[in-house]
């Protein structure tokens, strides 16, 4: 069965492409993501703000009580180097280039212009085939307007395209309010591909402690839905590889995502759950169910039940809302 | 050969050379020598390879004693072996010396001259370390400056392979060590050519090999041993002119002349001193300086002090010579003189008997005493001793630098004489050490040293404190090479660097006239005249003071500095002195920024570079007014209600004023009053904690870690309110005991660091804004006043009756009075806790034998000490002896008490009729079990004393009633505490400790265990845990920590208890009660974060939690009284791991440090590490679930 897909330019050998986790830190676990049918890998994020932090961090405790006391000027031997900075993240990069025959994306959250751009361009040099642009971003400051965050999100796609000639593709969270306007603005803008949706980590709160907690939950495939639209709504309709995040456990989940008109679909919380041989199975299902129901190829099935191909169209829309209510029946009577 | 010149300071001047010329490097930290062997590790880590191509091995030791067998070891094995040390540590290696000078075995020892503990440690340099290792038989070579060091390293390597005898190399400790000087530097041409490969090998064929063997350390017999004693007598006789022949080669090499007697001054000098060490450096400018004034003076120097060439040293000094002063830097009591005083008669009556003389008249000849623990001296001193010594009699024995009023020894010197040249720029800068004032002057000397023609000189004062510590930093820099080992006088610029010293310190008594002065102010150039002391106005309008404001924490808020002003000032200091044009200045700071910085990621640099732009904005020169309007001095030091030696003595050291306190001042015997940090305020804390009544409740964990003593709990009457300041608090007591009483939690304001463990530790929240708990941290400002008012209204009300209450709880605990207090332990520290605890529980009748380390420094560096006394005048007694033996000293201290004990038994007895049989039983058989036992036990001491008094004058046995007398209060039960850090118990102590937990005795050990050797500023001991980072451990450490805990288990008879304050108050609670009442020895291990583990010290408690939950310190009790019961005696008091220990590490500089540094490396010792836990869990857990006997 042939399940090659094309995302930002490149021929995939089947749609299924782990995004960045916390798997993605030890070339044991790229290793067993390729063995196990992953077409792509799309490494941790490298983040701004970290290596900043991390540097400052670093300054603090080798300055720490320092020159303060006759007997103790210091209380750390100096080393003559210390991987500060995006050092270690561009040699996962190499390393993973060089230990992988599938391509390599990158992902970046930065914090500053300068950052975005600067780091963009040491990835490119490290030999990344794709840049993601994981802007984690969450406008809280209530003079913010829509229009400001939405030129945020343009003016980084723009410095970076600018700055690289890598493919670059934009991970996104859904709270656009015009979601479809968004997409075409950075596929315009040009963004070779988008990602959706990023999955925010929500923090709980702790009654307990009165504290707020951060709290990792992992997805399940209920949340497939809501990137599952958007990718259905905008296939067609941007000019950009559409990459489906979020939700993806199952092979039924892959197959709907590709029908909505994912170029590729990505898996983190299923294989931190269920370990990265979950990939071969999914490999295998897909293939079984292709052949099953005669499909020549992957291909045939992609977009399939997009907006602009399926039968309901307005299914997408509001009306879907609307049938949800209405055929809603309480447990009670 | 072109010559490099370089900006550097002794230490690293010495280590330089040392390291190239070396095999192997046995070394032990102590200060000030410390940084030689950190250096040497450096160099060796970054694999520099010595002269020969090979990289030296350093390896650090457990003592000084073992650095020298070591040395010794590797000698006789064939290697070119060194090592650094200083003042005891040279004491500890004096036995090996002995054996190596007497086995003419070639090396070098570096030392970094220092005092020795006498009436008190000090860490400053003299000579007296030095001279008590003159008669090993080692020749002994002085370096006088940062130049000389670095030649002198080399020559002395040359000749000891030559001369066959071993050379201690050694200059002042501080004074040159510590000095950042420019200098030329030795390239490695230099060094091959000096360093004869013929005579290395020769050193390497006399080295023990089986491949020919032979034996070396026989016994010798009556019969022999004499005889080869004095087969070496033609080394010595042979090793001065090999040593002039090699200074004559590196002469022939460098252009550097040196002779092993060197003479300055005028040909026909009439007036010489003769002296070694740094003051020759000054000896000899002012000896030129009076010789250009005609003046017939001139100075010997003496380089070459062992082997001591009569001739060479005749040969040196002028044939005019009328008057020789010779100046010792150490104190021999009880001699005729000093040593080198000594020497010169010998010499001189030695050659006045020859059939030549060297002079028509025998010269008078008078020693003295300068310099000792750094004491300055100074031009002025100099002229003091040439003028002395035109005297028809001269003083003998003369002091100089202090006032001598008690035997008066002491010549007077003029302090306005100056020789400093005009040409010099002196600045002087006041800082704290938090806001990198020394740093940033350490840079600035590096700029102006290596980026123009100046020559640069600096030295750094810091006080004894450190929190909150002061920091003087005396730069100079001029065309001539700077040869001024003495403190800046007559500065040309002035900084203050922290607005708050305006209220401490005199600051421009030191300016010149005309000199410029830069303030770090929040107070702009329109404002700031009127918040200065009137007497400042007074200052800058009288030296008619250019005076500069610059805002440097606005610049450093702006730039994301935090507190750290130090380019910020540092440019504002070079835009104003002129040194190089602003621009080339700022260009070369960032080139330093960037230097310094850049391994520590581009973030930090920008920073920088940004509070450097920023800075000169901020500058604005201030427009002097031609009065001084300032309706303010500054404050009186200490209220005049403190006790009469606080006043005289204490708040003169405080002031900075030390140096003209006179002998007659100073205890004879180094005893202290305790009790006196209370009147010492230093306001360091920007912010202190503020009590919400309405919320706490009452459970004492922030007292109890609150390192410093600030925070105070009492329960009183209602009634006790009366006369309360308005803003006083309290709620009611939430005790059963105490249901009507009022409770309040008091902070002194004046002397909280503001590390904000209280605030961490605290429970509770409040329920509408859950970011504020029952204890917060406000602007101390405001607060001050009217907290301070509180205090003083708190320490009125009475102290709870400690006999009703449960001491063994946490909340109870802290209702007991400290006895220590506000002590100089940093901001956060982990140590101090655990000995407030201790003087809570037992410090009415404790003892301390404490080892030198940190807490010997906060708890007895002058000029305040922590230790307080109760009501009823009793507290802590504490000593300090040593650092290697301080088991052994509290074991002495328990064994004379023992014997005390027993002879005031039988003495009562004895006396049971004239004293009453009633009154003697009860205090013979008296159980003393708890305090309200020995509380009667001293009730009833008192009517004994009293009877004993009544019966006196009529008595029969009056010798023995007065003996008993005296004895008596020795049958109130005591405790012992021997109190030290793990480089103590684990390294250096750790043989005697494990005798005296051997020995049964009573005493109750306290290892306060940082795993590092924080004291001497982070290196590496056996307590350190496998995969930290630390010095002598760059690549993290190898091997696991020791299980002190475990050895001393296995004694079977030993009361053991590992604690961490953090992760489980009430079990630190229980083990120090239980330990204190073990009739045995005992040993509690208390986890204690420290500065040295590389994080913001809020979180410390935490961490000890951390450390407990992965099991890295599992908490455990071992009580051998539980045996005795038939129960299983061991109780560990932790649950199984919850957390990985990388989860615990990895929250700490020191293990993330190395996953920067050495990725690979760290994951291999996490891993080893992670199996050192598991294994010790299993086997810890194993051991609990046993059975007892019965």
């Amino acid at each position: 069965m042939d399940l090659t897909t094309n995302y930002l330019g490149m021929t995939l050998k089947n749609p299924l492409v782990p995004s960045s986790s916390p798997l993605m830190r030890t070339l044991e676990n790229l290793r067993a993501m390729e063995d196990a049918g992953a077409a792509a890998v799309v490494l941790h994020s490298l983040f701004e703000e970290q290596i900043t932090q991390e540097s400052h961090t670093l300054n603090h405790y080798l300055t720490q009580g320092v020159e303060s006391y006759s007997e103790a000027l210091s209380y750390f031997p100096e080393a003559s180097e210390y991987k500060t900075g995006p050092d270690e993240y561009l040699e996962h990069i190499q390393k993973a280039k060089r230990s992988l025959d599938i391509p390599v994306i990158a992902s970046l959250n930065g914090v500053s212009t300068g950052g975005w751009v600067k780091y963009a361009k040491q990835i490119e040099e490290a030999g990344a085939d794709a840049l993601e642009l994981n802007v984690y971003y969450i406008p809280t400051d209530p003079h913010l307007t829509g229009n400001e965050v939405e030129q945020i999100y343009l003016d980084v796609l723009t410095d970076v395209k600018t700055a690289v000639s890598l493919p670059i593709t934009m991970k996104l969270n859904p709270y656009f309010s015009s979601m479809a306007h968004m997409a075409r603005n950075l596929a315009d803008v040009g963004a070779d591909g988008l990602v959706l949706f990023n999955r925010f980590y929500q923090p709980d709160l702790d009654l307990e402690n009165l504290e707020v907690v951060p709290n990792l939950k992992l997805s399940t495939s209920t949340e497939l839905r809501l990137p599952l639209r958007w990718i259905a709504i905008l296939y067609g309709k941007v000019n950009a590889d559409l990459a489906l995040t979020t939700g993806v456990h199952t092979v039924t989940d892959v197959l709907k995502g590709v029908a909505a008109g994912a170029a590729i679909t990505m898996l983190a919380s299923e294989l931190l759950r269920n370990g990265i041989g979950r990939l071969q199975v999914l490999k295998l299902g897909m293939e079984e169910w292709l052949e099953e129901n005669e499909y020549e190829s992957l291909a045939q099935l992609q977009g399939s039940l997009s907006q602009i191909n399926c039968a309901e169209p307005a299914a997408f829309e509001r009306a879907n809302y609307m049938r949800v209510l209405s055929s809603y029946a309480p447990d009670y009577p | 050969m072109t010559k490099q010149m370089i900006t550097l300071d002794g230490n690293e001047a010495a280590a330089r050379v040392a390291h190239k010329v070396n095999e192997v490097i046995a070394i032990y930290p102590i200060t000030p020598s410390s940084p030689m062997g950190e250096f040497a590790d450096q160099y060796s880590a970054e694999g520099q390879p010595n002269i020969w191509g090979s990289v030296p091995m350093v390896v650090e030791m457990q003592a000084e004693g073992g650095a020298a067998g070591a040395v010794h070891g590797a000698l006789q094995a064939g290697a070119l072996t060194t090592t650094f040390t200083a003042s005891q540590g040279l004491l500890l290696m004096i036995p090996n010396m002995y054996k190596i000078a007497g086995e003419l075995t070639s090396t070098v020892f570096h030392i970094a001259a220092r005092s020795l503990a006498a009436q008190a440690l000090s860490i400053f340099g003299d000579h007296s370390d030095v001279m008590a290792a003159r008669n090993t038989g080692w020749a002994m070579l002085a370096s006088n400056s940062v130049q000389e060091v670095h030649d002198f390293a080399l020559i002395a390597s040359a000749a000891t392979l030559e001369a066959r005898l071993p050379f201690l190399h050694f200059f002042d400790g501080f004074r040159t060590s510590h000095e950042i000087n420019k200098i030329e530097l030795l390239d490695e041409e230099v060094m091959r050519a000096m360093i004869n490969d013929e005579l290395v090998r020769a050193h390497r064929d006399r080295g023990l090999t089986p491949d020919h063997p032979v034996l070396r350390g026989t016994a010798q017999n009556p019969d022999v041993y004499f005889q080869a004693r004095e087969s070496v007598n033609p080394f010595y006789n042979a090793t001065p002119e090999i040593v002039q022949n090699v200074m004559n080669k590196f002469a022939e090499l460098t252009g550097r002349q040196y002779r092993l007697f060197d003479y300055t001054g005028a040909p026909d000098a009439e007036r010489i001193i003769v002296i070694m060490g740094s003051g020759a450096e000054t000896a000899q400018e002012t000896a030129d300086y009076l010789a250009a004034q005609g003046e017939k003076v001139g100075v010997l120097t003496v380089r070459l002090y062992r082997p001591f060439s009569v001739e060479a040293f005749l040969g040196a000094l002028p044939s005019t010579t009328k008057s020789i002063a010779v100046l010792d830097r150490t104190k021999e009591p009880g001699g005729p003189g000093e040593p080198m005083y000594l020497d010169v008669v010998t010499a001189v009556a030695q050659s006045m008997a020859d059939d030549n003389p060297p002079f028509a008249v025998f010269p008078k000849i008078f020693g003295g005493r300068y310099g000792l623990s750094s004491k300055e001296f100074t031009p002025a001193m100099v002229k003091a001793i040439f003028d002395e010594a035109a005297k028809a009699k001269p003083k003998n024995g003369f002091t100089i630098g202090i006032n001598d009023d008690v035997t008066f020894t002491s010549l007077e010197w003029d302090n306005s004489f100056d020789i400093g040249a005009d040409n010099v720029v002196r600045g002087i800068f006041y800082g704290l050490g938090s806001d990198g004032t020394v740093g940033a002057n350490k840079n600035s000397i590096k700029i102006i040293g290596e980026d123009t023609d100046n020559y640069a000189q600096a030295y750094f004062v810091y006080d004894s404190k450190k929190s909150g510590s002061v920091t003087m930093s005396h730069l100079r820099f001029g065309p001539q090479p700077i040869r001024a080992p003495y403190l800046v006088n007559n500065a040309n610029f002035v900084a203050c660097h922290q607005f708050s010293f305006l209220e401490r310190y005199d600051m421009l008594s030191n300016a010149k006239t005309g000199a410029t002065f830069l303030l770090n102010s929040p107070y702009g150039p329109d404002d700031v005249w009127d918040k200065l002391p009137n007497a400042m106005q007074q200052q800058i309008i009288d030296k008619k003071i250019k005076f500069y404001v610059l805002d440097g924490y606005e610049v450093a808020r702006e730039t994301g500095m935090g507190q750290r002003i130090n380019t910020i000032m540092q440019t504002g200091f070079f835009a104003l002195s002129g040194v190089l044009p602003t621009d080339e200045a700022i260009a070369a700071i960032k080139y330093a920024i960037q230097k310094t910085y850049s391994k520590r990621g581009n973030a930090v640099v920008e920073a920088n570079y940004a509070a450097v732009d920023g800075a000169l904005a901020h500058m604005h020169q201030v427009k002097v007014p031609a009065t001084a309007t300032s309706t303010f001095e500054r404050p009186p030091i200490i209220p005049d209600y403190a006790p009469e030696f606080v006043q005289s003595v204490t708040a003169r050291i405080i002031e900075g004023l030390g140096d003209t306190l006179p002998v007659s001042a100073m205890p004879i015997d180094g005893t202290y009053p305790t009790d006196t940090t209370k009147w010492e305020k230093r306001n360091i804390s920007i912010e202190i904690p503020v009590w919400d009544p309405d919320i706490c409740i009452q459970c004492g964990k922030c007292a109890l870690v609150c390192p410093h003593g600030v925070i105070r709990m009492k329960v009183y009457g209602q009634d006790k309110l009366e006369g309360a300041p308005e803003t006083f608090k309290s709620a009611p007591a939430r005790y059963k005991e105490f249901k009507d009483d009022l409770f309040t939690l008091q902070v002194a304001p004046e002397d909280c660091t503001g590390c904000t463990l209280c605030v961490e530790v605290c429970p509770v929240k409040n329920k509408t804004q859950p970011k504020f708990k029952a204890i917060n941290m406000a602007d101390q400002i405001p607060l001050r006043e009217p907290e301070k008012a509180n205090w003083e209204f708190f320490e009125t009300l009475p102290q709870v009756d400690r006999s009703i209450i449960p001491v063994n709880q946490v909340k109870y605990s802290q209702l007991l009075e400290p006895l220590f207090e506000f002590s100089g332990a940093c901001a956060g520290c982990g140590e101090t806790p655990y000995i407030k605890l201790l003087t809570q529980l037992y410090g009415d009748r404790s003892i301390i034998a404490n080892a030198t380390g940190c807490s010997s420094i906060y708890g007895g560096n002058l000029p305040t000490t922590p230790y307080a006394q109760n009501d009823a005048g009793r507290g802590i007694a504490w000593s300090n002896s040593l650092f290697e033996d301080n088991a052994e000293f509290g074991f002495g201290m328990r064994v004379a008490l023992d014997q005390r004990i027993e002879a005031a038994t039988e003495m009562l007895r004895e006396l049971r009729e004239e004293i009453g049989s009633e009154l003697a039983d009860s205090i013979l058989f008296a159980e003393q079990l708890d305090e309200a036992g020995i509380n009667e036990q001293r009730a009833r001491l008192e009517v004994l004393k009293t009877r004993i008094a009544e019966i006196l004058p009529a008595a029969e046995k009056k010798s023995k009633l007065e003996n008993l007398l005296n004895m008596a209060d020795v049958l109130a039960k005591k405790s012992v505490w021997i109190v030290g850090g793990d480089g103590w118990a684990y390294d250096i102590g750790y043989g005697g400790l494990d005798h005296v937990l051997a020995s049964g005795r009573n005493v109750n050990v306290l290892v306060l265990d940082t795993e590092v050797y924080s004291n001497t500023g982070g290196q590496m001991s056996k307590a350190t845990p496998r995969g930290a980072v630390a010095k002598f451990a760059a690549a993290g450490k190898a091997a696991a920590k020791k299980d002190l805990g475990m050895l001393a288990v296995s004694y079977g008879s030993i009361y053991v208890a590992r604690v961490a304050m953090g992760a489980n108050d009430a079990q630190t609670i229980k083990a120090f009660i239980e330990a204190e009442a073990y009739d045995g020895p005992s040993l509690i291990m208390a986890y204690s974060h420290c500065v040295a583990h590389g994080y913001d010290m809020k979180f410390g408690l935490q961490q000890q939690q951390a450390a407990v939950d992965s099991a890295h310190w599992p908490l455990f009790r071992y009580n051998p009284d539980l045996e005795m019961e038939g129960k299983n005696p061991f109780m560990l008091d932790s649950r199984a791991p919850k957390i990985s220990l990388d989860q615990y590490i990895y929250r700490e500089g020191r293990y993330r440090m190395l996953t920067k540094s050495h990725p690979e490396r760290a994951a291999k010792l996490l891993e080893l590490a992670q199996g050192d836990v598991d294994k010790r869990w299993k086997q810890y857990s194993e051991m609990a679930q046993k059975n007892g006997n019965k």
